[in-house]
């Protein structure tokens, strides 16, 4: 929207017109994902995810109305009620499995989608507020998924709402008060299930409206790119609409395969087998787990073993845990590389693929009994994780020589300089 | 939905197709027809569940029933009134001339035959649905004996018709079938 | 000063990591974890395949007959099944007169009230009802059985690490305990050694105990395996019973995804031809 080569939304009916000067509607989306939305022609299928993890969204919020409509949000029937929608309702089966593997399908977006902003620099200025949004979207998301686990009320949702609220326990003085007001009492009941199926129908909708506020911060600067470099004219511009609505077209249909053959083929494979027996408050699953989105969380969570001075190490534990995700709202400004794209800076791209390795082996960690050489290897792990962000990036950005740059998107494509520009 | 109509007037329009254009409309309606395919399942989910369609016959034992009487029982979660007649109610119900009647039945086209004194209804108001009065002992019956809708005012006859008031038609009678003298299965 | 304030807070978190992990290794080293008889006892599930696996899986429906009556005949007495109701026994091949027959010669009575004197009172099941269970309550089921709770076995498949091969293998595991079982491992009284059970010792007395403990009606020899395949596979049937549905519009999803995204793939390249064109021409004259 903030280029001057942007095409003018000019309707062509009396209708559209009469549209436009009522309620300009169409020139919104034209202006948005349209015709009149330039966007840089070297984009990479790195920025795919963004489309899907919307895509994942819609699912989850579709078939989450609809799984509504069937289950029973009381810790007496919940689990029944589950099983009532896989075994008697009309395509039950279909839309639960849906939407317990829409929500993995949606972190996979969003996990590639933040990788691709965190490589080529998405969050550096003039897009801080886009990448602050996409933040809040990812804690939004978690705090869904989250509430969204405990409702089949299986041993898995019991145990899952018990720790993750006991983690608020570990807080001082105002600890446990703080964990019964979550709970509604002294253990996961009645209460806190009600209030989850309440909050788990109510976020997604703000995790939209978050989302259009993100899509809006995007049109103010444009699209980063591949190179890192500015956007000079029209020439380093395709229109969005028909050129990334088909892009974006077909991997959503490759995305579907992927999703569609889990859902189908081996729709348990990313869930526990324990959340297949009953809530029992009086036995604890021999391994308890989060769901594989939290892992590396739950690693770092897992990975302090050791108080520090009057500091115990549950609270050091919960305090990592959320200092983890909480960095990335510092990122811009801890990175002060001036240069946006890894491509060009030689050590970064070590430490980065040196990140997303280390990111793996968490949650490697975080998905594993908490036995040794697991802690071990996830206290390492976790030591880069925090040095990458708060010691390694900081200092990077000024003692790091970054490769020259091109001139612009054309010349970066066509490998030729722009002398051509008009 | 929209995407295909647009697709397919833009083949009307320029009289021929060309391959590029052939493959975006191709793919562009195969994303539609996709959509559409999905939004069955999404719909049929409100649709009667399994469970639900179970309980969708019952066998209810008759045998204790004197004439005169009738009880209320359920089926699919609505009431169901079974009365067994006396003689004088069926002279009563036989004596109408069906062509005065806003539903035109006569008794013996509601009842099994052979078994005539058993009037097997849905205790459900043509009208907007309530539970009509005088299956239950000691209820008002209505100006016809059979059975009066409070709601409104409906009045039925003692073969459940509609003879005074809103209700456009007579009290409905379910699939039912004698398993013997005693145990009738409704649905 | 944001990055001052982060690099302290990174050198803490990353520090005291690295501390703890100085610490814990050399707890780990002075004073290694023993390895526990759980760890060196324990099997894995035995390697069994059942027609239901696979993408292209279905079920056997003459072997989930079979299944069905060693559930009948031999489980159902402590297990309950409460997921699953009479009339979807029409789903393995039963027909209507037969779940009714079934329904109305079951074992154990289904609960309900007295129509008439409102008290609690029970009834030969319907083929609408669920299976009802053996034991009234968690309580009841404690105390018939010395404290240990028979699961409900409706979602067993999918409610245990290794599923349907792991029924197997449990059911098929009953062992006398090896001679170097530690004493501490040993199975106490009411206990039995099975190496494929988690802990090694389970309350469940061996169910299959002998070859023939039921008669089955299609010639099929009644081993203890065949029985315990046959109701391992009834037990996939109870926790997943659409699992041919799911397979079969799967394929269809499938194909059709692939053709819808070949198309879309094409229509993309056909759009972008004219840039990707000018790309190549540039890189050429230059």
């Amino acid at each position: 929207m903030s280029f001057p080569w942007a095409k003018e939304y000019t309707p062509t009916t009396e209708f559209g017109q009469w549209m436009d000067k009522q309620l300009p509607l169409p020139r919104f989306v034209y202006n948005s994902v349209g015709a009149g939305y330039p966007a840089p022609r070297n984009l990479n299928y790195m920025w795919n995810f963004g489309s899907l993890a919307g895509l994942f969204l819609v699912v989850q919020i579709v078939t989450g109305i609809i799984l509504a409509m069937h289950y029973a949000a009381n810790s007496g029937i919940a689990f029944d009620s589950v099983e009532h929608i896989m075994r008697d309702v009309n395509s039950g089966w279909m839309i639960r499995y849906a939407h317990a593997n829409g929500a993995s399908f949606f972190f996979i977006a969003i996990y590639l989608h933040i990788g691709r902003g965190l490589f080529y620099g998405s969050y550096k200025a003039p897009r801080e507020m886009l990448w602050l949004l996409g933040v809040v979207i990812y804690l939004l998301a978690m705090a869904t998924a989250f509430m969204g686990y405990v409702l089949p009320w299986g041993q898995m949702s019991f145990w899952g709402a018990k720790v993750i609220t006991g983690l608020f326990e570990a807080i001082p003085l105002v600890g446990k008060p703080i964990q019964e007001l979550l709970l509604g009492g002294f253990a996961p009941d009645n209460a806190a299930l009600n209030r989850f199926f309440s909050l788990h129908y109510l976020l997604p909708f703000v995790i939209v409206g978050v989302v259009i506020m993100h899509i809006w911060a995007l049109h103010i600067p444009g699209s980063n790119n591949p190179t890192g470099v500015d956007v000079k004219g029209p020439q380093d511009t395709v229109p969005f609409h028909p050129y990334y609505t088909a892009k974006d077209g077909w991997t959503i249909g490759l995305a579907l395969i992927f999703f569609t053959a889990l859902m189908f083929f081996l729709p348990n494979a990313l869930g526990h087998a324990d959340n297949y027996i009953p809530a029992n408050p009086l036995s604890t699953p021999a391994h308890i787990v989060p769901e594989w989105y939290f892992w590396p969380w739950y690693a770092i969570l897992r990975a302090f073993t050791f108080d520090f001075l009057f500091i115990p190490a549950k609270l050091l534990g919960v305090l990592a845990m959320f200092s983890a995700i909480l960095v990335w709202f510092f990122l811009p400004w801890l990175d002060k590389s001036p240069v946006r794209s890894g491509k060009f800076r030689p050590k970064f791209k070590i430490f980065f693929g040196i990140l997303v390795i280390d990111v793996l082996i968490l949650g490697y960690c975080g998905g594993a009994p908490a036995e040794e050489p697991f802690v071990m290897i996830s206290q390492l792990a976790a030591a880069y994780y925090f040095a990458h962000f708060l010691i390694i990036l900081p200092l990077l950005s000024s003692l790091e020589k970054p490769e020259p740059l091109p001139n612009s998107i054309t010349e970066s494509v066509t490998g030729k300089p722009l002398k051509t520009a008009s | 939905m929209a995407t295909v109509e647009t697709a397919e007037t833009a083949v009307a329009e320029e009289g021929g197709v060309r391959r590029r254009d052939f493959i975006n409309i191709a793919a562009v309606s195969f994303a539609g027809a996709g959509a559409v395919a999905t939004v069955i399942p999404l719909v049929n989910q409100m649709n009667p569940s399994a469970d639900v369609l179970a309980l969708s016959s019952i066998e209810v034992d008759i045998s204790a029933i004197e004439s005169g009487q009738s009880i209320k029982t359920s089926w699919r979660k609505q009431p169901i009134f079974i009365r067994n007649l006396t003689e004088k109610e069926i002279a009563e119900a036989n004596a109408v001339q069906t062509s005065e009647l806003r539903d035109p039945q006569t008794l013996a086209e509601r009842t099994t035959a052979g078994k005539e004194n058993w009037l097997i209804t849905l205790g459900v108001c043509t009208h907007l649905g309530c539970v009509p009065l005088g299956a239950a002992q000691g209820e008002i019956k209505g100006e016809y004996g059979g059975y009066f809708c409070p709601c409104h005012g409906s009045h039925y006859d003692t073969a459940a018709r509609i003879r005074k008031g809103p209700a456009p038609k007579n009290l409905e009678v379910p699939e039912h079938e004698f398993l013997s003298d005693t145990v009738v299965k409704i649905g | 000063m944001v990055r001052i304030i982060g690099i302290l807070i990174g050198l803490f978190f990353s520090g005291w990591l690295l501390v703890s992990f100085g610490m814990g290794a050399k707890e780990y080293i002075t004073n290694p974890p023993a390895e526990t008889a759980e760890h060196e006892f324990h099997r894995e599930a035995k390697d069994i395949s059942f027609t239901s696996d696979g993408p292209l899986g279905k079920f056997d429906r003459q072997q989930l007959q079979r299944g069905f009556q060693v559930f009948k005949e031999v489980c159902s007495a402590c297990h309950s099944l409460r997921h699953v109701a009479f009339r979807n026994l029409e789903e393995i091949g039963y027909n209507e007169d037969e779940v009714k027959a079934i329904a109305a010669n079951w074992a154990i009575q289904t609960p309900d009230i007295d129509p008439a004197t409102g008290e609690m009172s029970s009834r030969p099941p319907l083929p609408a009802d669920k299976f009802p269970k053996p034991f009234a309550n968690n309580v009841a089921a404690g105390a018939a059985n010395n404290n240990a709770i028979p699961p409900d076995l409706s979602l067993i498949t999918k409610a245990r690490e290794g599923g349907a091969p792991y029924v197997y293998s449990l059911l098929t595991g009953y062992m006398d305990p090896p001679a170097n079982l530690p004493d501490a491992n040993q199975p106490g009284p009411g206990l039995h050694y099975n190496p494929y059970f988690a802990n090694l010792n389970l309350a469940m007395a061996p169910p299959l105990a002998a070859d023939d403990m039921v008669s089955y009606s299609d010639e099929t020899k009644a081993t203890i395996e065949q029985m315990a395949e046959d109701v391992s596979a009834f037990l996939i049937w109870t926790a997943e019973p659409k699992l041919e549905a799911r397979h079969q519009t799967g394929w269809a999803v499938l194909a059709f995804l692939l053709i819808a995204t070949i198309l879309a793939y094409l229509s993309y390249r056909t759009i972008w031809a004219d840039v990707k064109a000018e790309k190549k021409k540039k890189t050429a004259d230059a």
